[in-house]
């Protein structure tokens, strides 16, 4: 009796746990989106496209992921490429590249903001070469796409450890053996890393790739931190109404905004990114 | 001396050339990209060491001058260290609610064959393509229901949510890594399933399932959305910091922003032996 119902009482509490926070609050979300004061309805979804943040804040959204997330992949392959091909220090190297790892996004945002506002570190290394001769305003409401740059730039300072960790585990499980024979049928080193590293990194690309977009769709603190509420973005009009509003059944049908659109860019990377069976190592 | 005799060691040069030129390159880049991290983290540092004055004067200066006046203000400012404490405890109670629920069952899911272990897989990978921190939204309204509105414990529920799917995964690998035979050897030399858990699996897995939580002690620490969310009174670290973010002075940021690194900074330390082991197979 007790070997067959051991790994049911050894499930239960994180089942039930399971059950309480994450699928009743997910079917609630929906259900608050789609209801005013218990009438099913359209509504929330009315307000939140008809208000003005609506489309730039969607548009922001998407683009800062669509800047980020390719440039920190492209980035990490390298980085990941160069610590496998080293034979001292890669410990050291390896520690270092993940620091920001622990780092959490309000912290990135905060340190990104000492280099960028204006008596910052930014403008005192330009005035000290001599570039500039006063402070100037750069995290302005003035130049959104600079803004964009800079939450760009401090999100790939912060995010891309993971996706490094990823692909270093990944590429360790490629055997050796490959990249010999590889070697032997005179293919250079470009030659090597798209027809061996690049397919064989596929599974870890593509958990890289869902975990990272998912991520940069709920990006949230890097934007306050250093825009204010001058650069729209989904979570913070989700904060928004939640807040300042008061508004949950609009904050909802915002977050079912990104929870859309998290589930559909993950669904395109499972079938883009599939691995057929009988290739799997 | 034919032409080929001479050609050959030249050749030979020029290819090592090559090598220590594309090796400098390497090394170059290398450093570099260590720049890239760490100078942005110094330069917090040198904010935070400065006094106030220094932090908004014009033009900085590049080091710090080891003025505690940043830090001291930090330190008295209305309401920093009860949020300081709100942090490290919704921290720690997110790390042991998260093993206490997630190594038991990493435990089912790596010793154990049975149905529906296949569905309870599942449910938990589907949260990684779930942004989670929104569940904060409906959570709140069930909190205000039950009396959790605003409280340590209810965070600290909602952080566990974000954790817990990593410990399951990566103590399911862990247990994964003992052989059964050493279970099953401890059972014929006298001991019971829990005895023979305890005196043999445990001792092993111990620093494993003492990295994962770190790791979710981490997690919670640097957890911004939901803490803004859920908390008006008992604020944590980041929601203080964060719904302050308007009205405080550059100084309180930057000192706030290096506290909050720095624990990071350590636990990473601490954990790093485990970081790829863990994150290569937690995303299998």
């Amino acid at each position: 009796m007790q070997a067959r119902s051991l790994p049911y009482l050894l499930l239960a509490p994180a089942s039930v746990f399971l059950v309480v926070f994450f699928l009743y609050p997910a079917i609630d979300v929906a259900i608050q989106a789609f209801t005013v004061e218990g009438e099913w309805t359209w509504a929330n979804f009315g307000d939140m496209v008809d208000h003005w943040k609506f489309e730039s804040a969607l548009w922001n959204t998407l683009l800062l992921a669509a800047i980020v997330v390719p440039l920190q992949i492209a980035l990490s392959l390298f980085m990941a490429t160069m610590v496998t091909k080293m034979k001292r220090g890669r410990d050291l190297i390896l520690y270092i590249w993940t620091i920001p790892l622990g780092i959490s996004d309000l912290a990135a945002g905060i340190i990104w903001l000492a280099i960028l506002e204006q008596n910052g570190f930014l403008n005192s290394a330009l005035f000290g070469l001599g570039i500039i001769d006063s402070p100037t305003t750069i995290l302005s409401y003035q130049n959104p796409w600079v803004l964009l740059i800079a939450v760009a730039i401090a999100e790939i300072w912060r995010s891309t450890a993971i996706v490094l960790v990823i692909l270093v585990a990944g590429m360790g499980l490629i055997p050796k053996e490959y990249y010999e024979a590889a070697e032997v049928f005179g293919a250079g080193p470009w030659k090597r890393f798209v027809r061996i590293t690049l397919p064989m990194m596929r599974p870890s690309l593509q958990t890289a790739l869902i975990l990272r977009t998912i991520l940069a769709f709920e990006v949230f603190a890097v934007v306050i931190a250093l825009a204010g509420t001058n650069m729209p973005i989904l979570m913070g009009e989700v904060y928004e109404w939640e807040f300042r509003l008061r508004d949950s059944g609009v904050a909802s049908a915002y977050a079912l905004v990104v929870l859309g659109i998290s589930i559909a860019f993950t669904i395109f990377f499972l079938w883009a990114l599939r691995v057929p069976k009988g290739a799997r190592v | 001396m034919t032409t080929a005799e001479i050609a050959a060691p030249a050749k030979k040069v020029r290819a090592t050339d090559h090598r220590s030129a594309s090796r400098w390159l390497m090394a170059a880049t290398i450093v570099i990209l260590c720049l890239w991290v760490l100078v942005p983290i110094y330069l917090i540092l040198v904010n935070t060491l400065s006094s106030p004055d220094q932090v908004t004067s014009w033009p900085r200066q590049f080091f710090p001058s080891f003025d505690l006046g940043s830090l001291t203000f930090f330190a008295n400012y209305q309401g920093v260290a009860y949020a300081l404490l709100n942090s490290v405890i919704v921290a720690l109670m997110t790390m042991i609610f998260s093993i206490g629920l997630g190594a038991p069952a990493g435990y089912a899911l790596a010793r154990f064959d049975f149905p529906g272990k296949n569905i309870f897989r599942v449910i938990v990978l589907m949260t990684r393509a779930f942004p989670l921190p929104l569940l904060a939204l409906p959570l709140a309204i069930m909190f205000i229901q039950i009396g959790l509105d605003d409280t340590r414990f209810g965070l600290a529920l909602v952080h566990t949510m974000l954790a817990m799917p990593f410990a399951i995964l990566i103590t399911a690998s862990l247990f994964m890594g003992i052989p059964y035979e050493l279970e099953e050897a401890a059972w014929t030399l006298g001991c019971n399933r829990l005895t023979a858990f305890v005196k043999v699996v445990l001792p092993l897995v111990m620093p494993g399932i003492a990295a994962s939580a770190v790791f979710a002690f981490v997690i919670s620490w640097n957890e911004v959305f939901a803490a803004a969310v859920l908390t008006i009174q008992n604020r944590t670290l980041t929601a203080f910091l964060l719904t302050s973010l308007n009205e405080s002075p550059l100084y309180l940021k930057f000192a706030g922003g290096a506290v909050l690194v720095i624990p990071a900074l350590f636990f990473l330390f601490a954990v790093r032996k485990y970081l790829f082991a863990m994150w290569g197979i937690a995303n299998r």
